[in-house]
């Protein structure tokens, strides 16, 4: 992070980013493997995500420096692709889906449910650190919606009823 | 020979209803019976209503079970299910139910019928011999053939396969790619879902025979994210493939060279526009480029690029097995061979209905779906995913082709039915239509970017009843401007689902609809 120059003429102070030592050593074993690949920025992040649960802030101009590309052009990457967090997940993610298909058989009666249920809205992580809550537009479950992916677990037929049993068990587990 | 061969499906959507469950059930009370099965994991044959589906192999054919739940697996064990016996589940020889009986099976050939992880059950059923076919054709045969059939991209457009790939062929360069789009982002549809977990091996035998065509030796496969299970499907196959030699740097011997890797997608409906995910494939934003040039002149890293659908790539391997005249010979008009059909959403029976272009939407949802899920009269469908246009029942007739879709201004895109029966709110539908545009716009241009956020907002004070005459002219107006305005389909196809809401159920937007039929 450059920090803001106090007045004129102070040269500004790169402060080293406070990523800690295991995520660190984790980007850099990710980019390490990856960065020779063409488009390597996608299946880096992705990398990243997998490692840690999210792509922390301060992954940035390491990622950047090790790409060879501006802050800026990953940060710009990063922030526009839903998928990847900036924010560590809970210890399950539920991805909820909201598309037509799971709609015409009652997305939009569960959304609610699901919402109040765990007393959290879409992008946010319940108070007990258990569950993340994100939207999805479509899992390919269309035929037997309303669908929501646990972790990276399809589940269809998705009853507010069934649903209280996911958490359950997601709650569970570790 | 071992004992009872049994298959349940290893299909996302059979997953998330118990296939796992009922799989590990039968697994263990074969255990504790002291019975001998042979346990496989298929694709789904996309009867989804039945899932899980159990079949088992008798000497009359697969007969099949379900839906079953593992608390039913003991007492199919009592009643010989192994030796395919009567029971209350049972569906009688999987090939003479109905649903499945009644259609035109080229693409999904194997689909629920093979292990999709074993090359070797992929060679016994007809596997590779397209690409067989291809290797002792010179690339501008290959192209006629694939033109010739009267292939078009199954990904929404329609634009004629063999085309693009003229001209890739016909663009020299040191390097070209074969981009499979894999993006499937559209709701209602799964087809190339179910190819990739259920017969991985065809849409890489598509996508060799294309890069043979072409000279490219590079491929790269773009799959959406939410597709895991596909992703693994997609990595056993292309090791197994690449063991085997039918890809690789001397494809069956051929001295031809061509790679495949798979790349995940981040979870943005617009990267399954062509430019938006070359874009996100060369490891940038997913932002549309403006065209010309086309990506077959100058796509992936600017070289030569074919970009095509899942089902547009895994439909080439039995063309140039079969021949042409084969699979022209299906269909209607110019919409030659067959569709992979995906009947979804309020339906009883939700599935894969591959046909020959031509059948009605109406023997789609009656014959063949029963009706809707709840037993209430279907009341709308919109077909070609979200950006497709709502149909009411007084268009039920129209046919699957192309053209006449057009004529009616709708499409048929990736295949995809959402059925709605008569409790749907089609405002709250053409709502939805201008909040998922302003979610997924890529923001490059204003009528995409902004009109979309002020429809919503117009829709708003129309359905509230704030000067909703006023707010029905601007709701049109708006919509003008983003089909007239918009760089790409996003923004220019968003108004249709708006607009035929609107049309055909204006008693859902309040009383007054004092324009007709503008845009
Ligand atoms: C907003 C938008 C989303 C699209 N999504 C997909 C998609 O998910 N899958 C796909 O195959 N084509 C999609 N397309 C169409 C592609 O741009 C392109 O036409 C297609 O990949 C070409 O392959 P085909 O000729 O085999 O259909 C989309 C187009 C637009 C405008
Ligand atoms: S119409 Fe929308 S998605 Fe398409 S280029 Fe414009 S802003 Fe991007
Ligand atoms: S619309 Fe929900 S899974 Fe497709």
């Amino acid at each position: 992070m450059v920090q803001k120059s106090p007045s004129l003429g102070v040269i500004p102070i790169r402060v080293e980013p406070s990523l800690p030592a295991a995520q660190r050593t984790a980007v850099l074993e990710v980019c390490a493997r990856l960065k020779s690949v063409a488009g390597a920025l996608m299946p880096i992040l992705h990398g990243v995500q997998a490692a840690l649960g999210y792509v922390p802030k301060d992954a940035v101009p390491l990622i950047a420096s090790e790409l060879n590309l501006s802050r800026a052009e990953v940060h710009g990457v990063l922030s526009f692709y839903h998928y990847f967090r900036k924010q560590p997940p809970g210890r399950h993610v539920m991805h909820l889906c909201r598309a037509e298909a799971c709609q015409s058989v009652g997305a939009v009666t569960l959304e609610a449910h699901v919402k109040q249920s765990l007393g959290i809205d879409f992008h946010q992580t319940t108070a007990d650190g258990a569950i993340s809550l994100e939207p999805v537009y479509c899992l390919g479950n269309c035929s037997l919606g309303p669908s929501i992916m646990v972790d990276k677990q399809l589940q269809g037929r998705v009853s507010p009823k069934r649903f209280d049993e996911l958490v359950a068990q997601a709650r569970a587990s570790s | 020979m071992s004992g009872a061969r049994i298959y349940v499906s290893r299909d996302a959507s059979a997953q998330g209803v118990g296939a796992n469950q009922v799989a590990d059930a039968i697994t263990t009370e074969a255990a504790r019976r002291g019975i001998d099965i042979e346990l496989v994991r298929n694709g789904s044959r996309g009867l989804y209503w039945l899932e899980p589906l159990v079949e088992v192999t008798t000497a009359a054919g697969r007969v099949a079970y379900g839906p079953v739940t593992p608390d039913r697996v003991a007492d199919l064990f009592d009643a010989g299910f192994t030796r395919g016996q009567r029971h209350e589940l049972h569906l009688g020889l999987t090939e003479d139910i109905p649903y499945l009986k009644k259609q035109e099976r080229l693409t999904f050939a194997r689909v629920g019928i093979t292990d999709p992880g074993s090359l070797k059950d992929y060679l016994d059923h007809e596997g590779y011999r397209g690409l067989k076919a291809a290797l002792g054709l010179d690339p501008a045969a290959i192209v006629a053939r694939v033109t010739d059939s009267g292939l078009r991209g199954r990904g929404g457009a329609a634009f004629p396969a063999g085309i693009k790939w003229r001209t890739v062929l016909a663009t020299p360069a040191a390097q070209k790619y074969i981009v499979c789009n894999a993006d499937e982002g559209d709701s209602g549809t799964y087809s190339d879902r179910m190819i990739m977990e259920g017969d991985p091996f065809v849409l890489i035998e598509g996508m060799t025979i294309a890069g043979l065509a072409t000279g490219a030796t590079q491929g790269f496969i773009y799959l959406r994210w939410e597709y895991p299970d596909a992703h693994m499907a997609l990595d056993t196959a292309i090791a197994a493939a690449t063991q085997a030699g039918y890809l690789g740097d001397d494809v069956l011997g051929s001295g031809r060279s061509f790679h495949l890797e798979v790349r995940l997608g981040a979870g943005a409906y617009i990267c399954g526009e062509e430019t938006s995910l070359l874009e996100s494939l060369e490891g940038k934003r997913g932002q549309i480029r403006y065209k010309p040039p086309l990506p077959a002149i100058a796509g992936l890293f600017g070289k030569p690029t074919v970009v095509n659908n899942v089902i547009t790539l895994a439909s080439v391997p039995i063309i140039l097995d079969r021949g042409v005249d084969y699979y022209r010979n299906y269909g209607v008009g110019r919409s030659r061979g067959t569709l992979p059909i995906q009947l979804t959403g309020n339906v009883k029976c939700g599935g894969l209905i591959e046909k020959a272009f031509g059948v009605t939407l109406r023997e789609l949802l009656y014959d063949y779906g029963g009706g809707s899920l709840s037993g209430r009269p279907i009341r709308a469908v919109q077909v070609g995913g979200p950006l497709g246009a709502y149909l009411p029942e007084s268009q039920f007739d129209t046919r699957l082709d192309y053209e006449e879709f057009a004529n009616i201004g709708a499409m048929l895109g990736h295949g995809g039915i959402v059925v709605f029966d008569d409790t749907v709110d089609m405002a709250a539908q053409a709502r939805y239509a201008m909040e998922f545009c302003a979610i997924e716009s890529c923001g490059k241009c204003t009528p995409c970017r902004l009109g979309s956020t002020r429809g919503v907002e117009v829709i708003d004070r129309l359905v509230a009843g704030q000067d909703a005459a006023k707010q029905e002219v601007l709701l049109r107006d708006l919509c003008n401007t983003m089909i007239q305005g918009s760089l790409c389909a996003l923004g220019g196809l968003t108004p249709y689902p708006v607009i035929s809401a609107l049309n055909h159920f204006p008693e859902d937007f309040g009383k007054s609809t004092i324009v007709k039929a503008v845009g």
